[in-house]
């Protein structure tokens, strides 16, 4: 555990101007239980930190100025501290004060003890101090697993992965944008809503299985189930409550076909990727065509039955979730190997990056294909093939590189990559009433 | 305040065999020791009937909980806590073993492959010499497919026991609920 650089231990070693110097009276440091002042200084600002001391006998405060006056100013002990809970040797509870220095005068001191005696002292407080300081430390990071309800929300918010949900959800929305037939408001709200509900149950699923692995990934570390700040129970109810409204809603307030493809995805998710990620490389393709259902749900809301177009749409996804996250995972191949993670980075690398490029290459491909169903007019592939060929060429680099520079740039390309190439797709929708009419130059 | 170690026979084998290290048994019961003090140093307020929970451990990663029990705790509360606990200190040793012992092969690894280039430990600079991503690449096939058979282990081990644990605080949120009521109950009547 690092200790902040200005620490006591630091100061009195490296002698530095304006450092603090302990004065301590010796009884109190031959009472019990050891009680030792410390001194922190932000040196960012004017703000003087300061530890409030309970010894036995008395109090002490000291304050450090920025300059190199300091004073020493005995305080009368309270008559009952309300901040000591207890005391048993090697514990130390303290409680913290912050004060403004700047207008700190500086007074004579009043005591002024034999400076030899202080240095030898000081040494010995120093190694006590420091242990009583790490202990302190870890005890003030130790936190009451209660949930208060302020913080509930910003809790489910990162148990559901509310930010990869807004984005499953625009899949969704761009899948139901760009089925054929008109555009129905409430159908679409219930579709964008059902889908939400069902991909926040899925997520919050998948962190109840993985606690002790996210606890040991950096990516992952910080998720609520990992710090403790809901339980389980709490975290597989919030689920539950999430997942029947959501598959409800698809189901009986868009269509059964939505919805029975809401409930396969959430199986496939937490039944199928998230246990089989520790299992098989398998794993990746199973996620890819998690990534890729939830546009093929919205082409079905629209359109209540699952046609070329919504396999085209969801095969445009499946093949984008490669150079997305083969990139990704060549990064984080020492946690993946620690943690017993079976990802194609760790296990066949060439095979990796082999499959990133071959779906790049076949997102060029897929983009043609659209005209040709009648999903959008030919100016699509025309004006996406810029940002198609760009994906290509960082994949075709990651592929002979095989660095992270390369990975890194990929993975980077895919974020803006996915959104671009829906939105090419939405405006060049091919419109109803012109489906003879497939040479239409874009407008 | 010290943990409780219930003899829960059943469950001893599935520690055994998740845990195949090559990490002495006197190092393992040091750091258990140690582990143990950390936990057990820590004390909660006296008001607080809640459980607490502590910073990320060293050598595990995992969050050490301090769990609370209350006087009237029921044999079903008992229970639950019982194999939390025993979780977290199996959970703890799986991955404190395995973090440590992927430490010390991959120290192992970088030293044999600069041992073999002809390189020394220490760079000219004076730094620590290391290699890059693409010669680490062998190292963690190596180690992943070798401590393959005891993940298997650890998985479903750890699913059957996170599954036991939610259902066993299902089932003490619901006779809690049900002992408030018939309490609300008896005062009313």
């Amino acid at each position: 555990m690092a200790a902040s650089p200005h620490t006591l231990s630091s100061r009195l070693l490296t002698g530095s101007v304006g450092g603090c110097l302990w004065y301590l009276e010796k009884r109190a440091i031959q009472g019990l239980p050891h009680r030792v002042t410390h001194l922190f200084r932000n040196v960012n600002n004017q703000w003087v930190m300061v530890q409030h001391l309970s010894f036995l006998k008395r109090m002490y405060v000291t304050q450090l100025h920025r300059g190199l006056s300091q004073r020493v100013k005995p305080k009368p002990e309270p008559a009952a501290s309300p901040f000591l809970e207890h005391t048993s040797s090697g514990q130390a509870r303290a409680e913290v004060d912050e004060l403004p220095s700047p207008f700190v005068p500086s007074l004579p001191l009043s005591r002024k003890p034999n400076e030899d005696l202080v240095e030898l002292e000081a040494a010995s407080i120093v190694d006590r101090s420091l242990d009583i300081a790490k202990e302190t430390k870890e005890e003030k990071q130790w936190k009451e697993m209660k949930v208060h309800a302020d913080d509930l929300p910003g809790i489910l918010a990162r148990l559901s992965k509310i930010k990869l949900t807004a984005l499953v959800v625009s899949t969704t929305s761009a899948g139901f944008a760009l089925a054929p037939g008109p555009f129905n408001w409430p159908c679409f709200l219930l579709t964008s809503l059902g889908t939400g509900l069902a991909s926040c149950a899925a997520n919050s699923i998948n962190q109840f299985f993985e606690v002790p692995f996210d606890s040991n990934m950096n990516r992952t570390k910080n998720r609520p189930l990992v710090r403790g700040q809901i339980s389980p129970l709490l975290a597989v109810c919030f689920a539950t409550c999430c997942a029947v409204p959501g598959v409800a809603l698809l189901t009986w307030g868009v269509n059964p076909l939505t919805g029975a493809l809401g409930v396969f995805n959430i199986f496939l998710y937490t039944c199928c990727y998230t246990p089989l990620k520790r299992i098989s490389i398998a794993n990746t393709w199973v996620g890819a065509v998690v990534g890729a259902i939830p546009p093929v749900m919205g082409w079905t809301a629209a359109t209540g039955s699952l046609d070329a177009g919504a396999l085209l749409l969801g095969g445009i996804l499946y093949s984008w979730q490669f150079p997305h996250f083969n990139a990704l995972s060549w990064g984080l191949r020492e946690d993946y190997s620690r943690g017993g993670y079976c990802m194609m980075s760790v296990t066949h690398p060439a095979l990796c990056r082999r499959v990133a490029l071959r779906h790049c290459l076949a997102l060029i491909a897929l983009s043609t294909a659209a005209p040709v169903l009648d999903i959008t007019t030919w100016a699509f592939p025309i004006i996406s093939l810029p940002i198609n060929l760009y994906i290509s060429y960082l994949g075709f680099r990651f592929y002979m590189d095989a660095d992270r520079r390369s990975s890194r740039k990929l993975f980077f390309c895919s974020l803006w990559h996915l959104p671009l190439l829906l939105l090419l797709m939405l405006t060049c929708k091919q419109r109803p009433g012109r489906e003879g009419d497939k040479g239409e130059a874009p407008s | 305040m010290a943990a409780l170690r219930p003899g829960s026979k059943a469950l001893r084998p599935l520690v055994g065999r998740s845990f195949s290290g090559g990490v002495g048994r006197l190092a393992r019961e040091r750091r258990a020791e140690r582990r143990d003090a950390a936990v057990s140093r820590f004390c909660p307020p006296r008001h607080s009937c809640h459980d607490w929970i502590g910073p990320p451990d060293k050598y595990s990663n995992l969050r050490p909980v301090h769990f609370h029990a209350p006087e009237d705790e029921s044999p079903l509360e008992q229970r639950l806590r019982e194999l939390r606990q025993e979780t977290q200190e199996w959970n703890q040793q799986f991955w404190a073993n395995q973090n440590l012992t992927f430490r010390k092969e991959k120290e192992e690894f970088i030293y044999s492959r600069l041992q073999a280039k002809g390189l020394g430990l220490r760079t000219e600079s004076g730094q620590r010499a290391t290699l890059d991503a693409e010669e680490m690449a062998d190292f963690y096939k190596e180690f992943l497919s070798k401590n393959f058979q005891k993940h298997m282990c650890y998985n479903r081990d750890w699913y059957k026991r996170n599954f036991a644990i939610t259902f066993l605080m299902g089932k003490v949120a619901l006779e809690r609920m049900w002992r408030r009521l018939r309490q609300r109950h008896k005062t009313t009547s």
